[in-house]
């Protein structure tokens, strides 16, 4: 158990690739952090710093008030769960999961208290003598999140370890994942591409994007606060409507059309973002006319995907709303979401 | 696994594209092998004019002979030498060059180069390196005290043909262990690593296991190579000698056969040494294969 606490740490490869800049970002103790960001962004990096697999070039790590800088990953006190698990495919899952142990000194009685501890709780009591080839993708990854967890390390770092799996097991193992962080209460750093396993798993998300930290927050607040056009975009599926706007008056227009809202903005060009869900379809005859392109039916949601004055837009509606022939687009102003048209960096409006 | 396959439309077309590798080996290998074989229950005059069928007498007389006895027993000591030396050698070469980043293509062709020497000419340069006459290491080990002479001490004409034999067969190792070596997933050593585990305790605990198919695969090919292909180095250096010291099986066959021409009991040798390698390579078919393990 302990805090980590990431200062000012970039990666400069040779030949100046800045890969990591100027990262910071304060764990406390049992919380988990979901690193999350396209793939290149520098989110496996990060963690490999942290986990002493790549020299830090900038900055300082440290780990229960220890700068870990200059020492071993071995004396770090983490485990890491790779994205192909890396077991040692010669020795059996008991010797997997002893190996760390083992290499510590370890007295066998507690080696086979630990594990046969960690087996239960994941388990994994059968297939103990088995040879990993011999276990299924799901049991290869218990095996994987065994070895984390009988040494009881101070955190967890998890580099995208659900990814080889099908769907239906990723949300199975995600949900396993989740329980067993708040049962061990082990901090914790998982690395993902995938926003969906990010917003469900994450105490707290860091949105990185091109080696730099887009945002830190709550899922949720970083869900209905994006600070940036990047967020919006990435977190969220469908990802939030970006519409080119303009502003003038306080009167935001798309394309040529008002669309009879009104931002307390000054007077320019304007980013406008809209959650699918945030959109309604008016039937009063007001609102942004929408042209319809397709139609995708997720049974719970039915989107409509089409066109705002020329510029692509997503809505969510319920599956049994009758279509009207003519489409038009409401939605409410506190719902709206407003970026500069430059940096794509939040702006808050004063709402009208 | 579905391969694409060529179809032919003729019937024989394909018998002719396999006729030049078939005819290469139905003349320069089944044949003699038959020849052999044949040749091993006759006994015939040095000059071929009286022949007489002995059965397996030929046989029965090698198993009588000191000096193939001892034939066997130099092969032996030779194969096991040869192979420990070329495969330990390249083992730390290739994790040597497998640590570089940049420099590893540079080092690995280098150390290919020695696979295209033939095998005399292997053999005539380290003649010329220990030769005790005219050598460089000779003059060098003198200076260290000790009397280097291939001609005359068994012992040193062994260590002189092992690393002629072995030098060759560095390269061809070194290639299959770093293939090898590369094969191994990095997050592996890197687990092991987070595992607690030193360089030494990696590199013994998962490299090494990881490598035992290649390792098993390099000690059946190096022996084979070592009672066949090492003809040459021993015929451009000792020849067989001082004394019998370094007459290896082949060797042996040669000198018996061709210099001796008592051509029924070489026959007879070579038709042992051939149920040698059927079988080696029958270990290795089986075992390889299975003992994979992972």
């Amino acid at each position: 158990m302990a805090a980590i606490d990431i200062k000012g740490v970039g990666k400069t490869y040779v030949g100046n690739v800045n890969a990591v800049s100027d990262i910071s970002i304060a764990i406390a103790d049992g919380e988990f952090i979901v690193l999350v960001g396209p793939s290149g962004c520098g989110k496996s990096t990060l963690l490999r710093m942290v986990a002493g697999l790549e020299r830090i070039t900038d900055g300082t790590v440290s780990i229960g008030g220890r700068v870990v800088n200059e020492i071993e990953p071995a004396e770090r006190d983490i485990a890491m769960v790779f994205q192909n698990y890396a077991l040692y495919p010669h020795m059996s899952v008991y010797d997997n999961l002893a190996y760390g142990l083992k290499n510590r000194g370890t007295p066998k009685a507690e080696i086979d208290a630990r594990v046969a501890e960690a087996a239960r709780m994941l388990e994994l009591q059968p297939y103990l003598e088995r040879k990993p080839r011999a276990l299924s993708g799901g049991q290869r990854q218990r095996v994987a999140m065994g070895r984390a967890i009988v040494r009881k390390p101070a955190a967890f770092l998890f580099d995208e370890p659900l990814s080889n799996l099908d769907a239906k097991l990723r949300v199975t193992m995600r949900g396993e994942i989740k329980q067993l962080q708040k049962r061990l209460g082990t901090t914790s750093i998982y690395v993902t591409h995938d926003q969906l396993e990010a917003m469900t798993l994450a105490d707290r998300l860091v949105v990185l994007n091109g080696g730099r930290i887009e945002q830190i927050g709550a899922p949720l607040q970083v869900y209905h606060h994006p600070a940036s056009t990047f967020v919006a975009s990435f977190i969220g599926s469908p990802a939030m409507n970006l519409l080119k706007a303009n502003v003038a008056n306080g009167v935001i227009s798309i394309g040529d059309g008002e669309t009879g809202l009104r931002a307390g903005l000054p007077d320019g060009p304007v980013t406008l973002g809209a959650r699918a869900e945030d959109l309604r379809l008016s039937d009063s005859g007001v609102g942004m006319p929408f042209t319809l392109a397709f139609v995708e039916d997720l049974g719970a949601q039915r989107l409509l995907h089409g066109h705002c004055a020329g510029q692509s837009v997503v809505v969510a509606v319920s599956p049994d709303l009758p279509l009207p022939s003519e489409l038009r687009l409401a939605i409410a102003s506190d719902r709206l979401h407003f970026f500069t048209a430059d940096t794509g960096k939040r702006i808050e409006a004063a709402s009208l | 696994m579905q391969t694409k396959r060529t179809i032919f439309n003729s019937k024989i077309l394909p018998y002719w594209l396999i006729l030049p590798q078939l005819a290469v080996t139905l003349i320069f290998f089944v044949w003699p092998a038959c020849q052999a074989v044949w040749q091993s229950f006759l006994r015939e005059d040095a000059f071929g004019t009286s022949t007489q069928f002995v059965g397996f007498d030929n046989y029965v007389a090698i198993t009588q002979d000191s000096s193939y006895l001892n034939a066997l027993i130099v092969t032996v000591i030779f194969s096991v030498a040869v192979a420990t030396v070329s495969i330990v050698l390249a083992l730390v070469l290739a994790v040597a060059a497998n640590s570089l980043l940049k420099s590893r293509s540079l080092y690995t062709t280098l150390l290919v180069w020695p696979y295209a020497v033939a095998p005399a000419v292997a053999g005539v340069l380290f003649w010329f390196m220990f030769n005790p006459t005219i050598g460089l290491i000779p003059y060098l080990l003198k200076g260290l005290g000790y009397h280097w002479d291939d001609r005359l001490n068994g012992t040193d004409a062994m260590i002189l043909v092992v690393l002629a034999a072995s030098w060759k067969q560095i390269s061809y190792n070194f290639l299959f262990f770093l293939a090898g070596l590369q094969s191994i997933p990095k997050a592996l050593i890197e687990a092991a690593a987070i595992d607690g585990a030193g360089p030494v305790k990696r590199f013994r605990d998962i490299v090494f296991p990881l490598l035992s198919p290649t390792t098993f695969f390099l000690l059946v090919v190096n022996v084979v190579y070592t009672m066949f292909d090492t003809f040459a180095v021993i015929h451009a250096t000792t020849q067989g000698g001082p004394n019998q010291a370094t007459n290896i099986l082949v060797y042996k066959v040669f000198t018996d056969g061709f210099i001796g021409l008592d051509l029924g009991s070489s026959a007879a040798q070579s038709v042992v040494l051939m149920v040698i390698v059927i079988a080696l390579t029958f270990i290795q078919f089986r075992f390889v294969e299975r003992n994979v393990q992972y």
